[in-house]
């Protein structure tokens, strides 16, 4: 009777203490990148690329990972770049990681600028892909100015549903009328930050790209 | 302050209202005084009686549990030092096995050194051949005169020299005797040393049965005194028990951060074959199948230890037949070492997935031509990792002797623990019991302080009342002294005698100073 409470103690001690060394305490986690490609902010995509190889280094067996462009209609899955499942062998998930960094250079390579920025439809499309994803964690990554500029008969003034979700923007640059007045920009970043927690979601800005070892829990 | 309207007797006066309402609430307080002091009283003589009686029960429970941890104890100082008495005759069997089965062989190699040195002996002890007789008949020839005859002298002196050849003939006989007499005392020499050694080792192997028998002797005298219970003993091993806690919770800790060490060597590769990203109750299937990878191990280890009769967890495997034992032991042995070798393999292909992590993390974040991946080290590290994976199985193996001290000594440790506990939590219930029994008593205190007024007036009445008394008695003895009195000084002494005799009862109850008493005075005052 003692041996076996003492086996069922040293058992649960060695579960709770062992841990591997990759494990981050999540698991089956779903990241969702939103490109900006809209004007100049292309010029900002080598950035997005180092983002993206950070997020795929970071990434494990089981995680999902999709990179989607934010353009003039961005609810749409046409607008996804690339989207992974990593296998359970962490061997081939390396792989596919390497397949995965392949395909964001040729697009980057070739991409085209569109004349609007629909952010609120990218969100959408990734609130909605993640939670058919069922994923545990789900965080939505926004590379953009936050600067939304919708084609004319577009209606996007519709609520989140942001529940477990975090929203992080990324890179949010200034614009030339930001600076002339900074209330712009603050109000920019205040408008999406309530958007995106009345939805129920986490909202966190990170502009310098040397902070990225919380982008990804 | 805000009064509700509602508590407000006295409108647009709070003041008033609360003054009110204190007088009120004095006055029920005061009528409830009785009642009131009686149920604080018994509650707190329930609860100090229920914290007492628990608090004997704990004691009581705590001696109980000390005399089963002293049986426990010394059962078990008992087994222990069975074992050791068991083992000491195993030793000495094996002594006797193997130093006194050489005894005949050393018995007949003594004797035939003995007869030998005896051959020897007799050998030498020979005697050379004695001088020829004829030289005792020679004697008076050689004593005839050979002055005028010269044959005689001749013959004499040929005679002469033939004794004197035949002497020195006998003593090169004599000589040659003496030095073969010596050849054969030297010859003994060898034997003797020989039959010196036989006996020194037959002293050696009596020396060590000797040393053996007066510890078993020892043994013996603390097992007496562990069947005759004496609290020397049951302190002796109650430290002795707690050492051995201490040591092997020590050990055991050793252990087990080996064992996590060995679980991050295969915890990663696992993931390989189960997958990475299924879990279980919270936990990675991959770290899962780890651990019981290891826990199997130490099984294995633990059934290698029982059937080598080191440790004695399970009876059943200690009572097997030694045939059976042994195959126990082969096939233990066996198991461990094909986890062993996985275990390396895991670890091999560890390293193989670190490489492969490095170079991906390298290549994403472009750090391959700042910092290329050194390759000419690797081998060390894969070569340690394969070691470490092989080695640690085995190593995990010992765990199953501190294991077996830590369950061993546990009881006792638990067993001393709880006992103390136990009066703590008695000594505990005793002073809540107590805290209840004053705590009433002073709620009775505080009772009364909330009624003072009512209690004040009420001592007023009775200390003048009794002032009244005092002044009756004298009335009544100036009018037993007053004979011709009038009538109406009759009938005023009969009211004086009827008020003295309410007074007296009123003050016989203060005296009493009885709460009850209190409520009826209070009557008898109405």
């Amino acid at each position: 009777m003692r041996a076996i409470f003492l086996c069922g103690l040293l058992l649960s001690l060695l579960l709770t203490g062992c841990s591997s060394d990759q494990d981050s305490g999540a698991y089956n986690r779903g990241i969702y990148l939103l490109i900006d490609t809209s004007g100049t902010y292309t010029n900002e995509l080598n950035k997005a690329q180092q983002i993206i190889n950070y997020t795929l280094a970071k990434l494990n067996s089981g995680d999902t990972f999709v990179v989607a462009s934010i353009d003039t209609a961005s609810f749409s899955e046409k607008d996804i770049i690339s989207k992974i499942t990593f296998d359970d062998r962490p061997s081939k998930a390396n792989q596919q990681k390497r397949i995965f960094k392949e395909k964001i250079d040729q697009y980057v390579k070739q991409v085209k600028s569109s004349r609007y920025t629909d952010i609120t439809g990218g969100i959408l499309q990734a609130t909605e892909f993640l939670n058919e994803r069922n994923s545990q964690t789900k965080t939505i990554l926004i590379f953009s100015d936050l600067k939304e500029e919708l084609k004319e008969g577009y209606i996007r003034d519709i609520p989140f549903t942001l529940q477990g979700f975090d929203v992080v923007a990324l890179n949010v640059t200034k614009l030339r009328s930001d600076n002339i007045d900074p209330r712009e920009y603050m109000d920019r970043l205040a408008e999406w930050n309530r958007r995106v927690e009345e939805g129920g979601g986490q909202w966190k800005v990170i502009n310098d790209l040397e902070r990225l070892d919380k982008l990804v829990q | 302050m805000n009064i509700p309207a509602s508590f407000l007797i006295v409108s647009n006066s709070p003041l008033l209202s609360l003054l009110l309402w204190f007088v009120l609430i004095s006055a029920l307080f005061y009528m409830a005084r009785k009642p009131a002091h009686d149920a604080i009283i018994s509650a707190s003589r329930i609860l100090f009686h229920a914290f007492r009686l628990g608090g004997a029960s704990l004691v009581l429970a705590a001696k109980r549990l000390k005399v089963r941890n002293k049986e426990v104890l010394l059962a078990e100082g008992k087994v222990a030092s069975e074992r050791i008495i068991e083992r000491e005759f195993e030793r000495v069997n094996a002594a006797v096995t193997k130093d006194l089965s050489t005894f005949p062989a050393l018995q007949r190699s003594i004797s035939e050194t003995v007869t030998e040195i005896d051959e020897d002996y007799h050998k030498s002890a020979e005697v050379p051949p004695v001088p020829p007789g004829w030289a005792k008949a020679l004697e008076p020839i050689a004593t005839i005169s050979t002055a005028d005859n010269s044959m005689v002298a001749e013959v004499l002196k040929s005679i002469k020299v033939a004794l004197d050849k035949g002497q020195e003939k006998s003593l090169a006989e004599y000589r040659t005797s003496s030095k073969e007499r010596h050849g054969w005392l030297k010859k003994m020499v060898p034997n003797l040393r020989q039959i010196e050694k036989g006996l020194s080792e037959a002293n050696l192997c009596i020396k060590n049965l000797l040393e053996r028998s007066s510890t078993i002797d020892r043994h013996m005298d603390e097992f007496e005194q562990i069947n005759k219970g004496s609290n020397m003993v049951e302190q002796k091993l109650s430290s002795s028990s707690l050492t051995q806690f201490f040591i092997s919770g020590f050990v055991l800790a050793i252990a087990i951060g080996g064992a996590i060490i060995n679980f991050n060597l295969i915890a990663r590769p696992m993931q390989e074959m189960v997958g990475g990203s299924v879990h279980m109750l919270g936990f990675r299937v991959a770290d899962i199948a780890a651990l019981v990878i290891i826990l199997v191990e130490v099984s294995m280890g633990l059934f290698l230890m029982e059937s080598l009769r080191i440790t004695r967890l399970f009876p059943v495997i200690g009572a097997l037949e030694d045939k059976v034992r042994f195959r126990m032991v082969i096939v233990s042995f066996v198991f461990l070492f094909l986890l062993a070798s996985i275990e390396s393999g895991l670890a091999y292909m560890r390293e193989l997935l670190s490489q492969d992590d490095a170079a991906l993390v390298a290549g994403l974040l472009g750090d391959v031509a700042n910092n290329p991946v050194e390759m000419s080290g690797r081998w060390i590290t894969m070569a340690a990792q394969m070691g470490m994976g092989f080695v640690l199985p085995f190593a995990l193996t010992f765990v199953a002797i501190p294991l077996e001290s830590f369950i061993h000594s546990l009881r006792t440790v638990l067993g001393i623990v709880f006992v103390g506990f136990l009066y703590l939590s008695a000594g505990l219930l005793r002073f809540l019991g107590n805290i209840s029994r004053y705590s009433g008593k002073s709620l009775v205190n505080i009772y009364d302080l909330v009624i003072f007024l009512p209690l004040w007036v009420e001592r007023t009445i009775v200390a003048r009342n009794s002032i009244g008394v005092e002044t009756g008695v004298a009335a009544e003895n100036m009018t037993a002294f007053d004979s011709n009195s009038s009538k109406e000084q009759n009938d005023s002494k009969a009211s004086t005698k009827k008020r003295m005799s309410r007074k007296v009862v009123t003050k016989k109850t203060v005296k009493k100073g009885d709460d009850s008493s209190l409520t009826q005075t209070q009557e008898v005052l109405s």
